[in-house]
């Protein structure tokens, strides 16, 4: 039974104003197989946590724990991180020149497995991967991301996320960008990782549109850098309808002030 | 447009990460139009080199002022030539009527060399079947030499011409390239020497009508690689493909001077380099001149230079110039980018598993193979792509 731990966390950040504290003491337990939803305004600090948990260089963590099956998580490396078994689809996918989806995922995969994969059944998988995400096979010899649209730089993130089977799963505003259709054959792809791997999935996003079709056992609601409040799905729904007004008049003022 | 136009343009942002930069723009203004440029075959019409001048201002004229300013050893270079059906190797005299025809040396180095060689080393190509000949000079040994090779596609012939330097050499030389009509000639020129050598080359190139050369500059060994390509589009219809591939390590100075003269009606021409920049005093010029003539109409041209900064304590100038003097072209164009390599790339890799230096290579690999999967011989690409690799390595 894997278990992702982050306890008391607090993350800095360095910028042209000086440090700024980002992340004010997060604490969150994601158990194998579980899908935790995190709603929050713009700049609360969603992405931070996310990229703070596949180990970004820019962010420093001046207190607090990630714990991945009691392993300690801060002192891996990002690559490390990735191997043990953690995944990041990042809001804002970066492309690669001059290298291929087809020679970037087997690299990849043969990183993370220790091993290249049996050729035979890797070409098939990724062909049947490509192919329930509708992506065209055309994909496969392009260089990763470059030219691709928003919604294709998605899907090729949950192409990766099916294809490297990680224990947990840090979906950045995965569902951003995405038409309906789009956002129902991403949302069927982390389904079928679930599934079939038993993910822990944590899910950032703005819209409860994608928690019809991923359905979180907890929701948490992410403010001023921290959890301001944590339930189950009916809170998705509250959310939706009332805004986060009610957490922010006390947070924002503190926000705004460190902003300055 | 009467007015000859130029613009030595300020590199700008391209796509990929790679962020403009601004070393050396602007450093190299063309004191005249390009082709009336001062030309001659006899050293002793050039003044003594130093180092000011705007052909040598960005090199390190002292390392090799013996191949400038000295005596050269004129005799034929050891070669080994691999030959095939169609491409025959042999040696000419200075008198023979194609040399001077595609080129004569715009500065001293190459009026040296032009002056000091006894025999040129003639490659010809024949035949319309596509093959592929090499000629390799290996250990040419410390002593200043001078060369002179001609190059000769006939009419409608077909092939792929490699000339590949490894071991030593203190060598100043000059290559003419006659592409016949309708000819489609490819000429690679690969740099591979032990790291105390120095190597200055010229080469010339006149493309027939309708007829296609494929020139490509892999610098690889060698302390101080200068490799000057011109190319004379000298008839309707011609065509050159001018790429470059460069790798610079610690202390290495790697630099070309791409020229390429649009002179007759249609003509087409692109020109592609990528370098990447490794390790402290890692130095690397490209200098692109595109001239199109008052006769050049229908022209279409590019030019562009990528350069890929993998540590600190490198400099790379690229600098290209452009000057138009008929308005009725189809385009012309240019760019220029140099780029620290993008941490943002790596992080993507590494958050994928994959170690730092297996995501440093991947890149850098994508970056630079583009150029190799150009040059259209398998056993020469496999080459490249391992001495690449070696070059990875060496970080
Ligand atoms: N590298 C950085 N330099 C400076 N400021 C940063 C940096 N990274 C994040 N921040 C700031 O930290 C705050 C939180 O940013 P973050 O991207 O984590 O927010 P978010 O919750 O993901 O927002 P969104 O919903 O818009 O994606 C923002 O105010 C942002 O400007
Ligand atoms: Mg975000």
């Amino acid at each position: 039974m894997s278990v992702l731990e982050i306890k008391n966390l607090h993350v800095n950040v360095e910028t042209d104003q000086g440090t700024r504290e980002i992340l004010r003491g997060v604490d969150l337990v994601i158990n194998e197989g579980e899908i935790h939803a995190i709603m929050g305004p713009n700049g609360s600090g969603k992405s931070t946590l996310a990229y703070t948990i596949a180990g970004h260089p820019k962010y420093t963590v001046v207190d607090g724990e990630i714990l991945l099956d009691g392993e300690n998580v801060l002192e891996m490396s990002v690559d490390e991180r990735a191997r043990a078994g953690l995944f990041l689809a990042m809001q804002y996918p970066v492309e690669i020149p001059g290298v291929t989806v087809t020679n970037f995922l087997r690299t990849a995969k043969t990183a993370i497995d220790g091993e290249a994969p049996a050729i035979r059944t890797w070409l098939k998988d990724v062909r049947g991967a490509m192919s329930n995400l509708k992506m065209d096979q055309a994909f496969a010899e392009r260089n990763v991301n470059e030219g691709f649209s928003g919604g294709e730089k998605k899907r090729n993130e949950i192409l990766q996320l099916e294809l490297l089977k990680p224990k947990f799963a840090v979906l950045d505003e995965t569902d951003s960008g995405l038409d309906v259709d789009a956002l129902k054959i991403v949302s069927e792809g982390v389904n079928r990782a679930h599934q079939t791997t038993g993910l822990g999935i944590l899910l950032i996003t703005h819209y409860t549109r994608i928690l019809r079709y991923i359905k979180p056992d907890f929701v948490h609601v992410f403010v001023a850098g921290r959890i301001a409040e944590q339930g189950g799905p009916e809170l998705a729904d509250r959310l939706e309808e009332e805004g986060y007004d009610r957490y922010q008049v006390a947070e924002s003022a503190v926000v705004e002030a460190a902003a300055e | 447009m009467t007015a000859p136009q130029q613009s030595t343009a300020m590199p700008t942002a391209e796509q990929h990460g790679i962020r403009a930069h601004s070393d050396g723009a602007g450093a190299v203004v063309p004191v005249q139009t390009r082709s009336e440029r001062f030309c001659s075959a006899d050293v002793a019409d050039f003044a003594p080199v130093n180092g000011r001048e705007h052909e040598w201002k960005l090199s390190p004229v002292a390392t090799f002022a013996d191949l400038t300013g000295g005596e050269l050893d004129g005799s034929r270079t050891p070669v080994e030539s691999v030959e095939a059906e169609g491409v025959s190797v042999s040696w000419i005299g200075r008198d023979d009527v194609r040399i001077g025809t595609a080129g004569l040396p715009e500065d001293r180095g190459s009026a040296n060399a032009w002056s000091s060689f006894g025999e040129a080393m003639l490659i010809a190509v024949t035949g319309e079947e596509q093959k592929t000949a090499s000629v390799t000079r290996t250990a040419l040994g410390s002593a200043p030499r001078a060369a002179h090779t001609v190059i000769e596609a006939a009419p409608n012939s077909r092939g792929l011409v490699v000339l590949r330097g490894t071991g030593d050499a203190r060598l100043v030389e000059n290559v003419e390239i006659l592409v016949g009509e309708g000819a489609n000639l490819t000429v690679v020129s690969l740099q591979e020497w032990s790291d105390d050598s120095v190597h200055l080359a010229s080469h010339f190139a006149r493309v027939g009508r309708d007829a296609k050369l494929k020139h490509i500059v892999v610098s690889l060994g060698g302390k101080v690689v200068r490799l000057n390509p011109s190319t004379h589009l000298a008839e309707q219809g011609g065509d050159v493909e001018a790429l470059g591939l460069y790798f610079s390590d610690a202390g290495q100075h790697l630099e070309q001077q791409v020229y390429v003269h649009h002179d007759a009606p249609h003509t087409r021409s692109r020109v592609t380099y990528k370098g990447a920049l490794q390790g402290e005093g890692a130095r690397t010029v490209w200098i692109g001149d595109v001239l199109i003539g008052n006769a050049a109409v229908g022209t279409d041209s590019y030019e562009q230079n990528r350069n890929l900064v993998l540590t600190d304590g490198t400099r790379a100038d690229s600098v290209p110039n452009l000057e138009i003097e008929t308005g009725d072209i189809e385009g012309a164009g240019h760019a220029s980018a140099t780029g620290r390599f993008d941490d943002e790339q790596l992080f993507y890799l590494m958050a994928r598993g994959i170690r730092e230096e297996e995501a440093r290579r991947l890149v850098v690999r994508g970056f630079l193979t583009e150029i190799v999967q150009q040059i259209g011989s398998p056993e020469l690409e496999e080459h490249l792509i391992a001495a690449l690799e070696a070059e990875l390595q060496g970080s």
